[in-house]
């Protein structure tokens, strides 16, 4: 199942990692990463790649939006299909 | 692959210009509910529902959550009660409204239509204890919706019905007198109804139906305006083909959420009703579209034909996205559910003539139009025909859904609450009578253009 991360708020130290952590440890794949920073705010854009196909997206959009309010960012994890639909006919 | 772009397009869509799917509409068969004892046949209305539609509102829920669009409403849509319960034998239909009422509840969906009759040629018993019980059934219920199809381009228009809704609504308008006449809000009185339309208050499940099957109404006006935000001054052909590249996106959300829901319920794909349906709050309103072409207030000269370029180019944009497209599909133009139309009417640029004009070229019809409570029914009767005739000749959908307030006066303002919005009263040309008019009665016979075989 293909997944798009993206993660938006003041910069700081450690956000790329934090998250990378957690989507190891749920055997989430990293496909690509764009991320800029502009005006102290940092964007993220990750396209990952669920291995188990039986990982439940719900649980990984709790455990990824919790981390993101502690962090004060706005985090989403939504299923890549919904961008597929809408810009590839 | 997709682009960073497409993704980030995506997203501000959803977040800063309110796209969300309006309605995932789950269409339940009646017909193997029928009874003689009506008791018996509101168990079997009540225990169909609530075992078809267990998970829907949970499906929904799950899809929103994964795809990260908003799925605003889950509903159901019966077939015309009018047709399941013409077995009773019983003078009343609203234990079966209170039945669907109970359902609703139950299954923890916000609306369910289908308290509805489909009489544009005659009347049959059923059809005429279904009429009967309308106020009573809207006034005792919160979420079951009502209408009544009077017209069709194959068939005509059937005046005897059309002077009696005019006289239902008045009657329902009196029995919720003390809630701004909401009972009206939830009944549309149709020309040519179709029987595939997921959206409120006039969705029902129609009799040539599959047993069940699964609709889905997108939305989305706030995209499209945001779209033609940057043409500012182009010409029209460039207006149109932004509209149809919109609608597209827009539609194959509608299109992957329907698929999803029907798969995880295990119920058949009906359509995809590809609508422009505005809500009361900003950024979301069909009104700003057409001022976003350059009308200044919704309403001025200008508007009908602004209105028709959209409606023409979402349904162009929407067709090639969606394997089956069907409802009402084009532009909606409700006035307390849009907020460019509320400011329009409250500022007097939009009359109900305008609107009734506007409805020559827009998905539907008049409507959610409160009115002046000393409005009579045969006036109200007089405007029914008039929109029933626009629909029979002109081969599309028209409705009517007018709110006679009790106690309120042109310029009032009236609070429905929720995605039904709030309004002013407009004002009706009802100094001159259409009494005469409306009592003659019979059938005004279908038009020349019913003749295609």
């Amino acid at each position: 199942m293909k997944i798009v991360i993206t993660i938006i708020g003041k910069d700081r130290v450690g956000i790329i990692a934090t998250f990378s952590a957690i989507l190891a440890e749920n055997n989430v794949n990293i496909v690509s990463i764009n991320q800029n920073i502009m005006d102290g705010f940092f964007n993220m854009v990750m396209l990952a790649e669920a291995s188990d196909d039986k990982i439940k997206l719900a649980g990984l959009q709790k455990i990824m939006k919790e981390k993101g309010e502690e962090m004060s960012l706005e985090v989403k994890v939504q299923h890549a299909d919904i961008f597929t639909a809408m810009h590839r006919i | 692959m997709l682009t960073i772009d497409n993704i980030l397009e995506t997203n501000r869509m959803i977040t800063e210009n309110k796209l969300d799917v309006r309605t995932i509409t789950m269409g339940i068969s009646l017909r193997d509910c029928a009874h003689p004892n009506i008791t018996q046949f509101c168990q079997n209305v009540y225990d169909k529902i609530t075992t078809s539609a267990e998970f829907l509102v949970k499906t929904g829920e799950d899809i929103e959550a994964e795809y990260g669009i908003p799925i605003i409403n889950k509903r159901v849509s019966v077939t015309p009660i009018a047709i399941a319960a013409e077995a009773c034998k019983t003078d009343s239909f609203v234990p079966v409204a209170e039945a669907m009422d109970r359902a609703a509840k139950e299954i923890g969906i916000n609306f369910i239509g289908g308290f509805s009759a489909l009489v544009e040629k005659g009347f049959t018993p059923g059809d005429r204890t279904l009429i009967k019980s309308i106020p009573e059934a809207l006034a005792t219920t919160d979420f079951v919706c009502s209408s009544v199809n009077v017209g069709s381009t194959k068939a005509g228009i059937n005046m005897d019905a059309v002077r009696e809704m005019g006289e239902v609504i008045k009657r329902a308008a009196e029995l919720t007198r003390d809630r701004d006449a909401i009972a009206c809000a939830k009944l549309v009185v149709f020309a040519n109804a179709p029987g595939d339309n997921p959206f409120m208050a006039g969705a029902f499940h129609g009799v040539s139906e599959a047993d069940k099957v699964v609709s889905v109404g997108v939305s989305g006006p706030g995209v499209v305006k945001h779209a033609l935000e940057d043409l500012k001054g182009a010409d029209f052909t460039a207006v149109a083909e932004r509209i149809k590249r919109t609608a597209f996106k827009i539609t194959r959300v509608g299109q992957l959420v329907a698929c999803e829901a029907s798969r995880r319920l295990g119920v058949p794909f009906g359509i995809i009703d590809l609508s422009l349906a505005p809500t009361p709050a900003v950024g979301d309103s069909v009104a700003h579209i057409l001022e976003e072409m350059g009308i200044e207030s919704c309403g001025a000269p200008g508007t009908t034909a602004a209105l028709a370029l959209l409606n023409d180019a979402v349904k162009k944009g929407g067709l090639m996205a969606s394997s089956h497209v069907g409802g009402l599909s084009g532009a909606f133009i409700p006035v307390s559910e849009d907020k460019g139309m509320i400011d329009a009417a409250a500022r007097g640029s939009l009359s109900l003539e305008k609107l009734e004009a506007m409805t020559c070229v827009c998905s539907v019809g008049l409507d959610m139009i409160a009115v002046a409570g000393d409005v009579s029914a045969a006036t109200l009767s007089g405007i029914i025909a008039d929109e029933a005739a626009i629909g029979m000749i002109n081969n599309k959908t028209t409705a009517v859904r007018l709110i006679p307030v009790p106690g309120k006066k042109p310029g009032d303002t009236v609070e429905f609450g929720g995605l039904l919005g709030y309004c002013p009263v407009m004002p009706v040309r009802n100094q001159w009578s259409s009494e005469a008019f409306v009592a003659r009665g019979g059938r005004i016979p279908a038009p020349v253009r019913s003749l295609t075989n």
